[in-house]
């Protein structure tokens, strides 16, 4: 007889908890599957009635404890610094953004949930620095599982994860959210895109961050009051 | 005068005017004691619960009966329809009629008549509320068979087994409180309470069994396997929605305040206050009898809250093993143990005697658990190394002596022909 099945066999003829029952020795990688030597465990036997009843003091102990309950639309808890929520589109410094359309977010979305199309860039519309730029940017917020791989797929850091998590909404269409949802918002000093690259500076540049702000001759530059041109 | 001779005086209008209280009290109760579970057991597990509809969240339970009166109702297309129907009506029903022999307090005035607030008094008061709550178990029965579902069927039938399995140490824990108070009318009980002493000191053994056996009896936890959620999905009314599920809720917790209700009147005392602030029973012209008796009921709910957050869900057959074999068993001895000192009492035998006959049967009780538990330690000795087993055992991964024992038996076989020619 097999020392394995001979412990199924106890274990299957005894109904009481067994005292003590076989388990495989952890020592050292076993060669052969069958080269299993096993050891005496202790196992907790039943539990006395005065130990059972120590749950009921757990509970009754509880009560008067402070409660951990959040009033969470009153109470906004503030998330773990590195939270994955809602995705963000950066912006270079000049306004531009960073977005590509190269698509490797969508091919790294193991849910399916990112749709990307690329567009040229010309000379009268440069939405980004260098050749292309994200025509159709759409994130399924019904598929996305926040993973942050698409963030990490990202070669221009254009895709990063904010900590906003208030995602519920009433249809599914809602839940698709396009670039201008998506967009980081225009901050003082940057020019609405499209608008030419900064002067005398390409998309080499742009990516080692040498372009600090936008220049005037990019266009009207934004000074952060009118609210309205954000989006 | 007794209770029964002053309300036999009472005018139709009255009856009626009690008949109404007793549900208003009851609804009343329900949406309370659900608001008070959810924010206990919150409590209990460190949470708030719920605290936004109303001061303290105090009208959720109303404003979530309202929705779900409001919700549609679905009955499923392989329903028993009369049937579907009829079956949260008599579980409802059957609840709110166990409260009508409660007595909530002792003589007041209602309108200039002198009554107590108890709706009917009758000589087996207590056998009443027994037969009307098995009544309610057809709610559930029906309930089940008539979804044409699977998992209400099993969890109907669960749930049936189950509370007719604990009326009976229900019935027979109430056995020996009829025997001391002599009378099985709770009026009677409860005056017989408040004469000598509560029954809940006299009888304790019995208590404790009425009390586990009340969880049992109202499918709350830990013996809520009839709608283990994990199993049966919602057991019995799983198929019910809007209104008639409403119905089912409401029996539940009118359930519970009943066999509390009937706890308190037959072990507490009822409406009486705590000895030693009998001054109180006179406030309020009689009535504030009630406010005892509410607390009285109360701590009977706070048990079952506490029971549901400490204990785990019992596994079925453990559960009927429990009932079976020791809650029945056990109350069998105990009616045996009362009656017996009941009669050496009545004939006037000293109090020594009393006492050395209890003290003898507590010992022979403990010799004869001894004994047992020592036999059943002594048939849980392990096997011996190497006894094989006669049954096909499944096979491990690559374990090449498999079914060693059964490969022998074939080679014997032959020569064990050869013996019968």
């Amino acid at each position: 007889m097999h020392l394995a099945n001979l412990a199924l066999h106890r274990h299957l003829l005894q109904e009481a908890p067994m005292s003590n029952s076989l388990e495989p020795k952890k020592s050292g990688v076993a060669k052969d599957i069958n080269d299993v030597s096993y050891v005496e465990v202790e196992q907790p036997g039943p539990a006395s009635l005065g130990k059972q009843s120590l749950g009921f003091w757990v509970t009754f102990k509880t009560m008067f404890k402070k409660n951990l309950s959040v009033q969470y639309p009153d109470v906004k808890a503030p998330t773990e610094e590195r939270f994955h929520g809602r995705h963000q589109l950066n912006r270079h410094p000049d306004g531009l953004e960073k977005c590509i359309g190269c698509e490797l977010c969508a091919w790294a979305c193991p849910a399916d949930a990112i749709y990307v199309e690329g567009g040229d860039n010309t000379p009268g519309n440069q939405v980004s620095p260098g050749e292309r730029h994200g025509a159709v940017y759409q994130i399924n917020y019904l598929r996305c599982i926040f993973c942050g791989l698409c963030v990490e797929a990202c070669p221009t850091r254009a895709l990063t994860m904010t900590n906003e998590y208030e995602l519920a909404d009433d249809s599914r269409e809602k839940l698709i959210f396009e670039k201008q949802d998506l967009l980081a918002p225009l901050r003082a000093g940057m020019v609405m895109p499209p608008h030419p690259m900064y002067p005398d500076m390409d998309e080499n540049n742009y990516y080692r961050n040498e372009v600090k702000s936008a220049d005037p001759s990019q266009g009207p530059i934004f000074d952060g009051t009118t609210a309205g041109e954000a989006k | 005068m007794t209770t029964a001779q002053l309300l036999g005086q009472d005018p139709g209008w009255l009856v009626v005017l009690k008949a109404v209280l007793v549900f208003v009290i009851c609804v009343v109760s329900t949406l309370m004691a659900v608001w008070t579970e959810r924010r206990v057991l919150a409590k209990m597990q460190q949470r708030t619960g719920p605290n936004r509809v109303g001061p303290f969240g105090l009208l959720q339970s109303l404003s979530d009966g309202v929705k779900l009166a409001l919700k549609e109702d679905i009955i499923p297309a392989a329903a028993d329809k009369v049937v579907f129907i009829a079956a949260p009506i008599i579980a409802a029903a059957m609840c709110f009629m166990s409260f009508a022999v409660i007595p909530m307090t002792g003589v007041v005035t209602i309108f200039g008549r002198e009554t107590a607030m108890q709706l009917t008094d009758i000589p087996v008061g207590v056998l009443y509320i027994l037969a009307v709550t098995s009544i309610g178990v057809y709610g559930v029965v029906l309930a089940g068979w008539s979804s044409g579902s699977t998992y209400p069927l099993l969890g109907g039938l669960r749930s049936s087994a189950q509370v007719i399995s604990y009326e009976v140490a229900m019935g027979l824990s109430l056995v020996a409180v009829f025997i001391y108070a002599g009378s099985m009318s709770t009026s009677d009980i409860v005056a017989s309470q408040h004469e000598n002493i509560w029954n809940v000191v006299v009888l304790f053994p019995s208590f404790v069994i009425y009390v586990i056996s009340m969880v049992g009896e109202t499918n709350r936890a830990p013996f809520d396997l009839a709608e283990a959620e994990g199993e049966l999905v919602g057991g019995f009314h799983t198929e019910y929605s809007s209104l008639k599920f409403a119905l089912f809720f409401l029996a539940e917790y009118v359930n519970i305040i009943a066999v509390s209700a009937l706890a308190t009147t037959l072990f507490l005392g009822g409406y009486h206050a705590l000895p030693g602030l009998g001054f109180t029973e006179a406030w309020l012209g009689g009535w504030f009898g009630i406010v005892w008796f509410f607390l009285k009921v109360n701590l009977f709910f706070f048990i079952f809250m506490w029971l549901r957050a400490s204990l785990p869900r019992l596994r079925y057959d453990q559960f009927m093993k429990f009932g079976w074999k020791v809650l029945i068993p056990a109350s069998l001895i105990w009616i045996m143990v009362v009656a017996s000192l009941r009669v050496i009492q009545q004939n006037g035998a000293s109090r020594t005697v009393a006492l050395a006959f209890a003290l003898g049967i507590v010992v022979i009780v403990m010799a004869i658990s001894t004994v047992f538990e020592k036999s059943k330690e002594a048939a849980r000795k392990p096997l011996p190394d190497g006894a094989a087993p006669d049954f096909p055992l499944p096979q491990l991964p690559g374990v090449s002596s498999f079914n060693a024992s059964s490969q022998s038996r074939t080679t014997q076989a032959p020569t064990s022909g050869g013996t019968n020619e």
